[in-house]
């Protein structure tokens, strides 16, 4: 993450009325808008966007005591905001190879991208961002270009603790951690250790990680907590599995919403078993240049989907 | 007069079979998928679009399945996967439950025919999912289409009924260690077992040997229909690497158009998949 953050002063954040559970889908209800009717207009899906900040129109007496609801975009509306986004950042290289640039321009052009995104994280109100930094199939690229990337991670982390910690965020590191340079693996749990008290918001970076991965190491630790004798092979069922997934450091493990930029329809063997009931977004742009315009596209087209979880 | 008509109707049809293997042999000169698999979502929606008794849809639905597994065997796709009924659809009211494992039986049991679309291609059927969990009549059925076809060998086709794919997942690992543990007592008491073998980690292979999919290679293209983006617990783990194409038809109006335009895309990206799959 090789990025500054500037924020605004952190909104005060109502918590959203969900409880959550493990597996068992929650169900969005839509609610009434509450909100004044200025805004429940169709979003314009166009790259001005007009901020406003909402108050409630309170009796008087309460309104010191009322909170100043955090500023959203137009269209948006709170109740609906996913809580969870996971990205997958693709197409830095594309987006270097374009403007006849090196490839660590692009990657650094992508960590600007995520610095943008992890604000509007934090001030729309969403309450876990997860990247799918470096892939377990990203070992196979040329050695220069993991060597790039593992520089790139460490100088971020570097970087941007004071961020997390004045910003209050918490970050997780999730992935085959074994496989990095020891280096890094020590800055990351220090990071982690550092941030892990860090209450308003959760950036987890998923480096050397896939899907299958996860559900391979949880199987492993369950089959080592059943030759010890803690669990019976016969008693594994998906809330079990669940705590020994990687994301289990989370409050709300499984994402709501996936975007994949640079116009790919695949997931490439990111969180398998947590995006069960995700709404999956391909965005058409390539990471660099994912921007807010595109986030609240997506954003916007995960609040017209009806999720039915089956039913 | 009717003669003729009928004639005209046969030849009109005779020459929408030839012209679409045409496109098929031409299509055939790029990668042809070896397994896609189907979301049919939307049959309900199209019912009450249509003002159609409830029900109706997915009855126009099961033509629609026919008619894209004509074109997925004609092409050449050696695997063909549905998702019939998930777990989760066990939700919904018991009066649609019923319906759907009436017509489930009443389609199950058509296979068994002599002139079924399995005999035609030479399909052999199979049934994932948490069988168990369906009524005797339809889990009998299925069992029965199973043993029938259990000969045939040029294509498969993998109907997913009571399935989600962690329930696959859960299965799958309970039964992994199970092995384990077996395997390791095995050891134990013939003095072989060392603690520290990492040799008796449980890895990816012991996992997908499991699953209930694991007669079949792991989807290149995943169609869903209705225009909604996400795969509802379906082949989580297989799609891993696959095509996503989520058309906005739903599925009792999916046709030719969205079959190719999915292998054209297919064929499009596979470039990629070709290189990914040789890195590993």
């Amino acid at each position: 993450m090789l990025f500054s953050l500037h924020f605004s002063p952190p909104p005060v954040i109502a918590p959203l009325p969900f409880k959550p559970l493990s597996h068992v889908p929650h169900h969005h209800h839509h609610t009434l808008n509450m909100l004044p009717s200025t805004h429940v207009l169709k979003p314009p899906l166009c790259s001005t966007m007009e901020h406003f900040t909402l108050n409630h129109h309170g009796k008087g007496g309460e309104e010191e005591e009322e909170e100043v609801d955090q500023t959203l975009p137009l269209g948006l509306r709170r109740e609906a905001m996913p809580r969870h986004v996971a990205v997958i950042m693709d197409g830095n290289r594309r987006w270097a190879r374009s403007r006849d640039l090196p490839v660590r321009s692009g990657y650094e052009a992508g960590a600007r991208s995520l610095r943008t995104i992890v604000e509007l994280c934090c001030k729309w109100g969403i309450k876990v961002l997860s990247v799918f930094a470096f892939s377990s199939d990203n070992w196979f690229r040329p050695k220069v270009e993991v060597e790039l990337l593992m520089s790139l991670f460490e100088r971020g982390m570097q970087e941007d603790t004071g961020i997390f910690l004045r910003e209050n965020i918490r970050v997780s590191v999730i992935g085959d951690l074994a496989k990095l340079p020891e280096a890094l693996q020590e800055l990351i749990l220090n990071l982690e250790e550092t941030t892990k008290n860090n209450t308003h918001f959760q950036l987890i970076v998923a480096v050397s990680y896939s899907g299958q991965y996860d559900v391979v190491q949880a199987c492993q630790r369950l089959a080592l907590k059943a030759k010890h004798g803690l669990v019976e092979p016969g008693d594994i069922d998906a809330s079990l599995i669940e705590q020994e997934l990687e994301t289990y450091c989370s409050e709300f493990p499984h994402p709501d919403l996936l975007i994949r930029t640079s116009g790919e329809f695949r997931i490439s063997n990111f969180m398998l078993w947590q995006l069960a009931y995700t709404e999956l977004f391909f965005a058409q742009s390539l990471w660099p240049d994912f921007g807010e315009a595109e986030f609240l596209k997506a954003l916007l087209a995960f609040q017209q989907r009806r999720r039915r979880y089956g039913g | 007069m009717e003669r003729v008509t009928g004639r005209l109707i046969q030849m009109y049809g005779n020459i929408v079979n030839f012209l679409r293997k045409c496109v098929f042999y031409i299509l055939s000169v790029g990668p042809i998928p070896n397994h896609i698999a189907f979301i049919m979502d939307g049959n309900r929606r199209y019912s009450k679009r249509l003002n159609l008794m409830q029900g109706a849809g997915h009855k126009v639905g099961y033509s629609a399945l026919m008619s894209m597994l004509k074109y997925c065997y004609e092409l050449g796709v050696r695997y063909v996967t549905i998702y019939a009924f998930s777990i989760d659809n066990f939700k919904r009211s018991p009066e649609e439950v019923q319906s759907l494992m009436d017509l489930m039986l009443d389609k199950i049991e058509e296979l068994l025919r002599e002139e079924s679309i399995v005999n035609r291609y030479g399909i052999r059927v199979y049934f994932s999912g948490n069988l168990k969990l369906l009524n005797e009549p339809v889990r009998l059925a299925a069992e029965r289409v199973m043993l029938a076809t259990a000969k045939n060998s040029k294509a498969v086709l993998s109907i997913c009924v009571a399935y989600t794919s962690t329930n696959e997942i859960v299965h799958a690992v309970r039964e992994s260690c199970e092995e384990k543990c077996d395997e390791i007592a095995l050891l134990n008491s013939s003095g072989g077992y060392e603690p520290d073998e990492s040799d008796h980690l449980i890895k990816v292979t012991d996992i997908e040997k499991h699953m209930y999919m694991a007669f079949a290679p792991d989807p290149d293209i995943i169609i869903r229909t209705s225009g909604e983006t996400r795969l509802s617990n379906f082949l989580l783990w297989q799609s891993a690497n696959c095509y996503l194409y989520s058309p906005s038809v739903l599925w009792p109006e999916i046709g030719f158009r969205q079959f190719l335009w999915a292998i054209l895309n297919f064929q499009r990206t596979q470039f990629y998949l070709d290189k990914k799959r040789k890195q590993l």
